[in-house]
């Protein structure tokens, strides 16, 4: 038997009601180990108009390299109650904020390893399919330098779009979401 | 480390595009470049296991999430969760949201001039059972008009929320009622240009979940992305 998967749509605008109950905007205070850290930014539309009814979610390895998920076979430790998954709608002005701690590197394909990254989700009125892109860190050169997935992004301009920026002396990074034109944030077909 | 095997892509034009210009809202929020291609790895295979331990009692029961019984027409809702070889998706959270008997919703964005109902939030969650199974109890939601185009008006619909069991599988969409006359007239259902991927958005009316002298049945099918077949074992 082969089935069609179900069609995709809009999360519209009131996805709150049925998106925020579940709402995890920290998940950096389940975490025994590893470097707590704020990611911060804005989602913005073709005319660099705020976007203020999305919803980003998150999902991460632990500070070991290891998921949450019976599919990861990795001989590395789970850490207690952390799930590696947030869920943040943005605000008026399409701000969003999450606290986590930074993932450790996992396995890619090969004997490859991908440098330390979060896997994202994005959804927002206007939206027909969510979107899929990711999170990588700009103080890890030379992991991403060598990683498989962002090496899959032959415009070196555009890398910088998934890449989130450290602010000096803080714990905190900044990645911004651009859906067109200059800067538009790299997505991925997967 | 085992090898990946990935999630299936869906069959062109049974999967909306992001820009559909009929849907006006999608002209400045599609991406302008084209999705860069990629190979899963674990960070795509794996993701949130959400089930039973999220559920509440009356979480499913819309009906009953307040002092008072909402206004409208009791429904039950139900169906199963699969995978697109029909295997069913078992212990994975399914969350619904929609508008109340007169076709509004608690929200702030909602300026509708219908009434808002007490007695109705209009939001629940359930996880399947071992054969993927869910249900709902709730009320019919009502049409509402929205500022897409002249006389744009939404159809009956629910939207639905579920993981299944990698970010891959990750699915929101809606669901609508048979026979709706507005259907043809939606730019939002009729972004699928496949028919039959269309159609599959739309509930059956059930007798055999219809519950005399209490509420209608209505059953809805859902089909997650399911295991690249060309790596799976032929087991047949």
């Amino acid at each position: 038997m082969t089935l069609m998967p179900t069609a995709s749509s809009t999360v519209g605008p009131y996805l709150h009601i049925g998106l925020t109950p579940l709402q995890v905007n920290d998940i950096a205070k389940d975490a025994s180990k590893g470097e707590k850290i704020l990611i911060t930014g804005r989602v913005f539309d073709g005319e660099g108009q705020p976007v203020p009814d999305a919803l980003i979610e998150f999902w991460q390895a632990n500070a070991d390299g290891k998921y949450a998920h019976p599919e990861d076979g990795q001989d590395k430790p789970l850490d207690g109650k952390f799930t590696g998954f947030g869920r943040v709608p943005t605000d008026k002005e399409g701000r969003y904020s999450f606290a986590t701690v930074k993932p450790g590197a996992v396995p890619g394909p090969g004997n490859s390893l991908q440098a330390p990254h979060i896997v994202v989700c994005l959804f927002m009125r206007g939206m027909l399919k969510h979107l899929y892109t990711r999170i990588y860190f700009s103080d890890e050169t030379a992991a991403n330098a060598n990683d498989p997935v962002l090496a899959l992004v032959e415009d070196a301009a555009r890398k910088p779009t998934i890449i989130a920026e450290r602010i000096a002396g803080k714990t905190e990074y900044r990645w911004d979401i651009r859906m067109q034109g200059e800067g538009e944030t790299v997505f991925f077909d997967c | 480390m085992s090898q990946i095997i990935g999630y299936k892509k869906p069959a062109p034009g049974t999967q909306p595009n992001y820009l559909h210009a009929p849907y006006q809202s999608s002209i400045k929020r599609a991406p302008g470049k084209p999705l860069i291609k990629m190979a899963h790895t674990l960070s795509e295979v794996t993701g949130p296991v959400y089930g039973h331990e999220r559920i509440n009692p009356n979480d499913n029961d819309l009906t009953k999430q307040h002092a008072g019984e909402p206004l409208g027409e009791r429904m039950i809702l139900s169906g199963r969760v699969l995978d697109e070889a029909g295997r069913p998706v078992a212990n994975t959270l399914v969350e619904i949201w929609q508008a109340n008997a007169c076709g509004r919703y608690p929200h702030p964005g909602d300026q509708h001039d219908a009434p808002l109902d007490p007695n109705f939030t209009g939001y629940g969650r359930t996880a399947t059972d071992s054969e993927g199974r869910y249900r709902f109890v709730t009320i019919k939601p009502g049409a509402y008009p929205w500022r897409n185009h002249h006389n744009a008006w939404r159809p009956q619909h629910i939207h639905f929320s579920l993981f299944g069991p990698s970010f891959m599988t990750r699915l929101v969409t809606q669901m609508y009622f048979p026979g709706d006359p507005l259907l043809p007239f939606d730019p939002i259902f009729n972004c699928v240009t496949d028919q039959r991927a269309r159609d599959s958005m739309v509930s059956k009316f059930d007798f055999e979940t219809t519950i005399p002298e209490f509420a209608l049945g209505y059953q809805w099918d859902i089909v997650l992305r399911g295991r690249d077949a060309t790596h799976m074992e032929n087991k047949k």
